[in-house]
C-alpha cells in the first residue's frame, strides 16, 4: 500500500472571506492538532485570497507547523473554478492524508468541487472527527435526517480524506503567539478561462447585523411567550447579560424576529456559553442548533417539556413571572 | 432553452428511526415525499421556460419506486422525467451519485438537446450535504453558483445568467456563462400545485428507465464500489443529562445558585476568565 506511506498529515483550510480569517479555521486547527497527534503527523494549514500572508503567522499560533499561502489578487473574491484550482494542487502537491474545511456557504461550494476532481470521499456538515485506532483512518460523525440519527463515515478508499465541519463545534484553542512554523508560498496563477464566473456585486446584510453565532450568552424564546411584551423581557435580560436574543422558527414566522436570530435547523447552529430558553419546548428541530451550549436554563410552565431533558438546570415556571425574578436577582448578583 | 433539473426522493425525516438490532435505518411504513428544496428547483425551471421558452427535464435517481416523486413533478407541469434506476447504484455516495448524475445529463443532452441549465435544491433535508449539485457541476465543467435566491437574468443569446447568492454575511450577485448548474435556496419561490391536465399527464405517461448501460456509466465509478466513503455505523444521539427541574416560589433563586457555581456561567456573566 504505497498510497498510505505517501499521503500524510492534517491539511486545515483557512477561508479567507469578509476580510478576514473565519472562525472554523481556528476551531478546525484546534483538532487538527489532536488528530495528527494520534497519527503522529504534522498540522498544516491552507490560505488562499488577495494579502492574506499576514494570516499565516495566526495559524501557526492556533496549531500549524506549516502554513500553505497562495496570495494573489486574482484570488480576491471566491471563484468556485480558480479556489479549486489552486486547492487541489496544494492537496496533489503536498498529499495531506486528512483535509479539514468550515462547513461554511463558502466551503461547502468548494468542497464539493474539490472532492469530485479529486476523487475523494467528502463527509459533510460534521460534529465529530476521530481516528480509528486500529486502521489509522479518519472517522467522521455527523448528524443526518434532520440531526435524528449520527452516522460515522470513514474512506475506504482513496486519498485524501476530507470532511466539511461544522462551525462552532470543536472549541478553539487558546493561540500561542511566539509558536513557530513553516510559512511556504505557492504561485497558482488564475488561468483567464476560469473566471467565467464574475461576482458583480456584493450587499452586505445591514450594518450592525447580529451575529448570534458569536454571541456568549444567548436568551432564545419561543411559542411559549410568542408576544412582543415577551420579548421585550427577553431583550432586558439578554441587555443586563450582555447577550443577544434569539427564539426558535415559529417566533419568526410570528414577525417577532428577524431571521437571522432563528436558532435551529432551518436556522443557525449557535454554541454560546449560556443558553436560556424561554417557552421553548424543545422540538428536535430546535435542539440540533442549541444544544451544544455550555449551559442550558430552560424556562417553560410545561413540567413534561422535553428542553428539560438537554438543560443544565430547568425552572418550571411562567415566564411572566420568572423573567423578571431573574432580572432583579441578576442584577443585584452581578452588580 | 433546455433545462434540467435534479431530484431526490426522502423520506419523512422526523420520522426516521433506527432498528436497533440490526442496526438499520428503518424505512419501512416511513412516507417518502419529494425533497421540498427541490419543489423550489422545479418551480423555477417552469418559471423560466414559461418567460423565456423551453423545456424541463426532471431527473431523479433512486429505485422504482421514486417514480412518484417523478408523478408529482409531471402534476406541476414539466415537458419530461426520467428514473435513473439500477440495482449497481445502490449505496452511492456523492462522488459517485453526482457521476451518474452528470452521465444521465450527458445522455440527456444527446438525445433531447443540450442542457443550458442544471437546477437542483440547495441540499436534501435527509443527507444535508449539499455536495452533489457542485459534483455534478465540476464534472460537467460547468459554471456553478450555489445558495441562490433569485434569478435576475437569463441572455440565452449572450449565454449569460445573473443571480443573487445568498453568503454567511450578504448576498452576492454574480454572473456565470450557460450551460451552468444552479442549486436554490427555499424562499426563491412558492412551489405551485398540481394542474388536472398535469395529474392526467403523470397518470398516463409511460416513465423513462435509464440503467447505467444505457447512460455510459463505468461500473467502477458507480454505487456502492464508486464510492470512497461508507458508513461504520448509524446512532441514535446520546441524550444530554438532563439536570434537575426546580418549582416553586424560590426555583428561580436555587437555579441561580446552581449556576453561579458553573465555571462557564460565571466566565460568561461575570468576566472571570480561568474562575
Amino acid at each position: 500500500m504505497a498510497e498510505n506511506t505517501e499521503w500524510k498529515d492534517v491539511l486545515v483550510f483557512i477561508e479567507v472571506s469578509d476580510g478576514k480569517p473565519q472562525e472554523v479555521g481556528w476551531e478546525l486547527l484546534g483538532q487538527a492538532t489532536k488528530l495528527a497527534g494520534k497519527l503522529g503527523q504534522k498540522v498544516k494549514a491552507l490560505i488562499i485570497g488577495k494579502d492574506v500572508e499576514k494570516y499565516a503567522q495566526e495559524a501557526v499560533s492556533y496549531g500549524a507547523d506549516t502554513v500553505y499561502v497562495v496570495d494573489d489578487p486574482s484570488y480576491e473574491t471566491y471563484v468556485t473554478r480558480t479556489y479549486c484550482k489552486a486547492f487541489c494542487d496544494v492537496v496533489t502537491k503536498h498529499k495531506p492524508t486528512i483535509v479539514l474545511i468550515g462547513a461554511t456557504p463558502l466551503g461547502r461550494d468548494l468542497s464539493g468541487a474539490v472532492g469530485t476532481i479529486l476523487q475523494a470521499g467528502l463527509t459533510a456538515d460534521c460534529t465529530g472527527l476521530d481516528i480509528d485506532d486500529k486502521t489509522l483512518k479518519l472517522l467522521s460523525t455527523r448528524p443526518t435526517f434532520g440531526g435524528n440519527i449520527m452516522a460515522t463515515i470513514f474512506c475506504q478508499k482513496g486519498q485524501p480524506q476530507m470532511s466539511t465541519v461544522r462551525p462552532k463545534v470543536m472549541k478553539k484553542g487558546t493561540p500561542d503567539p511566539a509558536r513557530k512554523g513553516e510559512i511556504i508560498k505557492e504561485n497558482i496563477p488564475v488561468d483567464p478561462k476560469d473566471l467565467t464566473v464574475k461576482v458583480l456585486d456584493f450587499i452586505p446584510d445591514k450594518a450592525g447585523a447580529v451575529e448570534i453565532e458569536h454571541a456568549k450568552i444567548i436568551v432564545a424564546g419561543g411559542k411559549g411567550v410568542n408576544s412582543p411584551e415577551g420579548f421585550e423581557q427577553l431583550k432586558k435580560l439578554a441587555d443586563l447579560l450582555g447577550g443577544e436574543v434569539a427564539g426558535s422558527r415559529p417566533m419568526v414566522e410570528a414577525g417577532l424576529l428577524t431571521s437571522e436570530r432563528q436558532v435551529g435547523q432551518t436556522g443557525k447552529t449557535v454554541c454560546p456559553r449560556v443558553f436560556i430558553a424561554v417557552g421553548i419546548s424543545g422540538a428536535i428541530q430546535h435542539l440540533v442548533g442549541m444544544q451544544n451550549s455550555d449551559v442550558i436554563i430552560s424556562i417553560n410552565s410545561d413540567p413534561n417539556a422535553p428542553i428539560f431533558k438537554v438543560s443544565t438546570v430547568s425552572i418550571v415556571e411562567k415566564w411572566q413571572s420568572a423573567i423578571p425574578k431573574l432580572i432583579e436577582q441578576l442584577e443585584a448578583r452581578i452588580h | 432553452m433546455h433545462i434540467a433539473v435534479l431530484i431526490k426522493q426522502v423520506p419523512d425525516t422526523q420520522e426516521v428511526k433506527i432498528d436497533p438490532e440490526k442496526n438499520t435505518i428503518v424505512r419501512a411504513g416511513v412516507e417518502s415525499i419529494v425533497n421540498p428544496f427541490d419543489m423550489n428547483a422545479v418551480e423555477l425551471a417552469l418559471q423560466l421556460v414559461e418567460k423565456h421558452g423551453g423545456e424541463v427535464s426532471v431527473i431523479t435517481m433512486g429505485p422504482p419506486q421514486a417514480e412518484a416523486a417523478l408523478k408529482e413533478t409531471l402534476a406541476m407541469g414539466v415537458t419530461r422525467v426520467l428514473l435513473i434506476t439500477d440495482r449497481k447504484f445502490a449505496a452511492a455516495d456523492t462522488l459517485a451519485t453526482s457521476y451518474t448524475l452528470a452521465k444521465a445529463i450527458e445522455k440527456l443532452s444527446a438525445e433531447s438537446g443540450n442542457v443550458d441549465l442544471i437546477i437542483c435544491g440547495k441540499q436534501a433535508v435527509d443527507g444535508d450535504t449539499a455536495q452533489t449539485g457542485p459534483g455534478v457541476a465540476t464534472r460537467l465543467n460547468f459554471d456553478q453558483a450555489t445558495y441562490v435566491t433569485t434569478v435576475d437574468k437569463i441572455d440565452i443569446e449572450s449565454k449569460k445568467i445573473v443571480v443573487k447568492r445568498r453568503l454567511a454575511k450578504g448576498v452576492e450577485i454574480v454572473e456565470a456563462s450557460l450551460p451552468a448548474l444552479i442549486t436554490v435556496e427555499k424562499d426563491i419561490n412558492e412551489p405551485r400545485y398540481a394542474s388536472l391536465p398535469g395529474l392526467v399527464k403523470a397518470e398516463r405517461d409511460k416513465i423513462a428507465w435509464w440503467d447505467a448501460a444505457y447512460i455510459g456509466a463505468d461500473d467502477d465509478h458507480i454505487g456502492f464500489k464508486g464510492s470512497p466513503t461508507w458508513v461504520k455505523k448509524i446512532f441514535t444521539p446520546p441524550p444530554r443529562e438532563g439536570g434537575p427541574e426546580l418549582s416553586g416560589e424560590s426555583a428561580v433563586k436555587e437555579a441561580l445558585d446552581l449556576v453561579f457555581e458553573n465555571k462557564h456561567f460565571k466566565e460568561a456573566v461575570l468576566g472571570e476568565e480561568g474562575a
